[in-house]
């Protein structure tokens, strides 16, 4: 019983419990079967290729192993369930987001390499050709009333066989029913159900040459007047990663995922594969004036954006509950709650109602306003009115969740020191500013800053306001934050850029990081925090 | 002790004063009218929903509070149609919210005891990586959860696409994000002497937290766990990317 005669060593390096032998037993049992069932996983995830999440699956093994296993990592064993998760849910989104942001996956890039290059490889129509000099069969086509062709093929070594698209080739014709007698070339005069086509006919039928006879990977085709074999059109040399058309004998190599002649840069292969572009999205996004022209407006609105909305909202919820907070309020529990109404409407239908109630024509309160001083504000169309509409949405939208928070936190702030305080004689607005705020804010602080962080990428509310506008350039507007902007940047114009929206996430995200700590710093909150207790 | 488990008793209260003195009179009536203020401005735009689903019209635009023609036709259409089950999205979200923000509780809780009552080496950092991880802008990271579960879902069918198992799995990657902060603020609350007289009787940690811990936060577990209903009950761009049947529609994304 360590525990009693070092009861804070147990807090500070604490271990589990001496374990029953029946704990230990199941303890063990159940980390053989989370690890069969992780070896079992794994393989699977080899088997598809998915290496990176089966690293990730290999190392939430392991820490489950390490956790359960060794005294020392005991505290983690409370985290592992939680842990886990976010490393497969969160994390691994997040990896594979920086990682497109170094490359140029997107519209016209979509395919891996290899998956671009076994398109091309593969025997199907555009993939094939005649080559020049292949040698011709002597042939026969017959044609039936709905459209199908036939052809009698009788090789060099005169052995004759029939083809018709889709089917193997069958000697002799074995299984078609009907065959007539030969003529005197070996084709049969006629076949039943079909008709033998003659030369004129055969020159003006042009969709007989776009036929494969065969299946793909043994076919015939019809070129001109000679019937030959069909071969693969590309051959793939994966030393240069260079695609060579045999038809015609260009050579293309894989430049930025696409497929470009040596000779010609303007002629390139059907399709493309994404690929590494180092920095290249993220140079784009400072250098294009495209893109960074509205770039410091935008910011500059985003940061404004998510301070007032955090500051507007803590202000309303903490007022609430402090009204709320007493006694003195008769059928408080009721009242509480229709508070919190608003927040049981999800904000995608709450943002359209006040779209409605703000529309300037019709919208009670754009109607009421104007009734009362003559004046209603251009909620939508004014660059600084979109931008109060935002807000006052945000606001209404944000206070029962501060309001919940805070009277949370309120409950947990002991009454002594209120009643130290009476007896010193301080006044209600004094106990306010010296004791509450100061005390809310060490567990409110970072729910605010997780709340400014969350509304710095409050993407939902943006675009369902107004979209982003009033516009300032075709792709910017002037309610815009970063995260719209990036959203029109990279899907809106109809194609989408993947590579270049995960750029400037990662450039937004690394924003957030940093006014997140400086915060936090600045605050002084996770100092308490972490050393709380 | 017991008192962080009540409500603590108002500060504004002087246990001298009656109830029905002047002053107290003075400040119940002030708060009384605060509060008439508060639920005008936090219900009539509710009122507005409500009042919309009556009217025929289907445009909010126009209106007074009270339809002047008020009828059943949204309601009806929105519980008779055979293309739009209604109920059956109502049932799926209520399902998928409700597990979600029971587990959620469950796992933030367990990591909340012990950023509280542990000290550790990597405390410090895993405090502050769970915090920072999630400011990560994550509109984009849809693709690769698309991505992810459709790798899972080959592999493991019941957590793939179009499965509610998972979209929960999805929610929860997030279960240790603020919740965790939180509830260890409200953890730190409760007196460390409880789990020491525990410890001296022989209890286990985990009998601690169980036992004595979790009965005593039982307000915070509840914001949590309002905090996540809410906000999975009315997420919608997950399950409208991830979820394609509507038989397995949310009602968001329905």
């Amino acid at each position: 019983m360590a525990a009693i005669s070092q009861p804070q060593k147990n807090v500070l390096y604490p271990s589990s419990t001496p374990a029953s032998p029946v704990g230990l037993i199941l303890r063990l049992v159940g980390i053989a079967i989370l690890d069969a069932f992780a070896i079992w996983f794994v393989s699977q995830l080899i088997a598809d290729q998915a290496w990176f999440l089966a690293f990730l699956v290999v190392i939430v093994t392991i820490g489950f192993n390490a956790f359960f296993l060794s005294e020392r990592l005991y505290p983690f064993r409370w985290f592992s369930p939680g842990l886990a998760l976010m490393i497969l849910m969160v994390v691994y989104p997040m990896v594979y987001t920086i990682y497109v942001a170094f490359t140029n996956y997107g519209t016209g890039h979509l395919r891996t390499q290899e998956q671009l290059v076994q398109s091309f490889l593969e025997p199907r129509g555009s993939n094939l050709y005649i080559p020049e000099g292949a040698t011709p069969y002597e042939f026969a086509a017959y044609r039936s009333e709905d459209g199908r062709y036939l052809l009698w093929l009788i090789d060099e070594q005169g052995n004759a066989f029939a083809a018709a698209p889709g089917e193997p080739l069958k000697a002799n014709g074995e299984g078609i029913e009907g065959i007539g007698p030969l003529d005197e070339d070996g084709f049969p005069e006629t076949i039943q159900g079909f008709e033998r086509l003659n030369r004129i006919q055969l020159a003006s039928d042009d969709t007989i040459n776009t036929q494969i006879f065969g299946t793909a990977e043994d076919s015939i085709g019809i070129s001109g007047r000679n019937a030959a074999r069909f071969e693969l059109r590309y051959s793939y040399d994966a030393a240069s990663n260079t695609i060579t058309d045999l038809s015609t004998g260009t050579t293309y190599t894989g430049i930025e995922g696409i497929y470009t002649s040596t000779t010609d840069p303007n002629d390139t292969l059907p399709g493309g594969y994404y690929v590494g572009v180092g920095l290249g999205n993220f140079i784009d996004l400072f250098t294009s004036p495209a893109i960074s022209g509205p770039l410091i407006i935008i910011f500059v609105w985003t940061v404004m954006h998510a301070l007032f909305a955090v500051l507007l909202t803590f202000a309303l919820g903490l007022s609430f509950a402090l009204v709320f907070n007493s006694d003195l309020v008769p059928g408080k529990k009721i009242l509480r709650s229709a508070m919190l109404i608003p927040y049981a409407i999800p904000a995608f239908i709450s943002v359209l109602i006040w779209r409605g109630l703000l529309s300037e024509q019709l919208g009670p309160i754009s109607v009421t306003v104007r009734d009362w001083f003559g004046w209603s504000p251009p909620w939508f169309t004014d660059a600084f009115w979109a931008r109060i509409g935002v807000l006052l949405v945000q606001m209404w939208l944000g206070f029962p969740y501060m309001m919940l928070v805070c009277m949370g936190a309120l409950q947990s702030i002991p009454s002594e020191i209120y009643e130290a305080s009476n007896v010193d004689g301080a006044n209600a607005w004094q106990r306010f500013w010296s004791l509450t705020l100061p005390l809310l804010l060490v567990s409110v602080g970072p729910i605010l800053i997780s709340s400014f962080a969350f509304n710095f990428n409050n993407f939902g509310v943006i675009r369902l306001y107004n979209q982003g506008g009033p516009a300032i350039t075709p792709t910017a507007g002037w309610t815009d934050i970063l995260i719209s902007y990036t959203y029109r940047l990279a899907f809106a114009a109809g194609t989408t850029d993947y590579g270049l929206a995960s750029a400037i996430t990662i450039v937004i995200f690394f924003i957030v990081l940093v006014i997140t700590v400086i915060n936090f710093r600045f605050t002084g909150a996770w100092e308490e925090v972490s050393q709380n207790v | 002790m017991s008192e962080i488990t009540k409500a603590v008793a108002s500060p504004n209260v002087d246990q001298k004063e009656g109830y029905w003195s002047a002053r107290v009179t003075r400040e119940r009536t002030l708060r009384l009218v605060i509060i008439a203020f508060a639920l005008v401005y936090a219900l009539f735009p509710v009122l507005f929903i409500m009042s919309s689903s009556f009217n025929p019209s289907g445009s909010i635009l126009g209106q007074g509070i009270i339809p002047r023609n008020a009828s059943l036709v949204h309601y009806n259409a929105l519980l008779n149609s055979p293309n739009n089950p209604f109920p059956l999205w109502v049932w799926n979200s209520v399902k998928i919210s409700t597990i979600t923000a029971v587990l959620a509780v469950l796992i933030s809780s367990l990591s909340a005891y012990a950023f509280s009552r542990f000290r550790f080496k990597g405390r410090r950092t895993l405090l502050l990586t769970v915090f920072l991880i999630q400011v990560f802008p994550s509109t984009l990271a849809i693709v690769a959860i698309y991505l992810l579960l459709q790798t899972i879902g080959e592999i493991i069918p019941p957590f793939g696409l179009n499965t509610h198992a998972g979209l929960i799995l999805v929610y929860l990657g997030g279960a240790l994000g603020i919740n965790t902060w939180l509830m260890k603020g409200f953890f730190d609350t409760v007196p460390r002497e409880l789990d020491e007289s525990a410890m001296m009787d022989g209890a286990t940690n985990f009998q601690i937290f169980w036992v004595i811990i979790f009965p005593l936060v039982r307000p915070i577990l509840a914001v949590v766990a309002i905090l996540t209903f809410v906000g999975t009950y009315g997420d919608f761009i997950l399950p409208l990317v991830l979820i394609n049947e509507p038989q397995e529609y949310t009602l968001a994304g329905g």
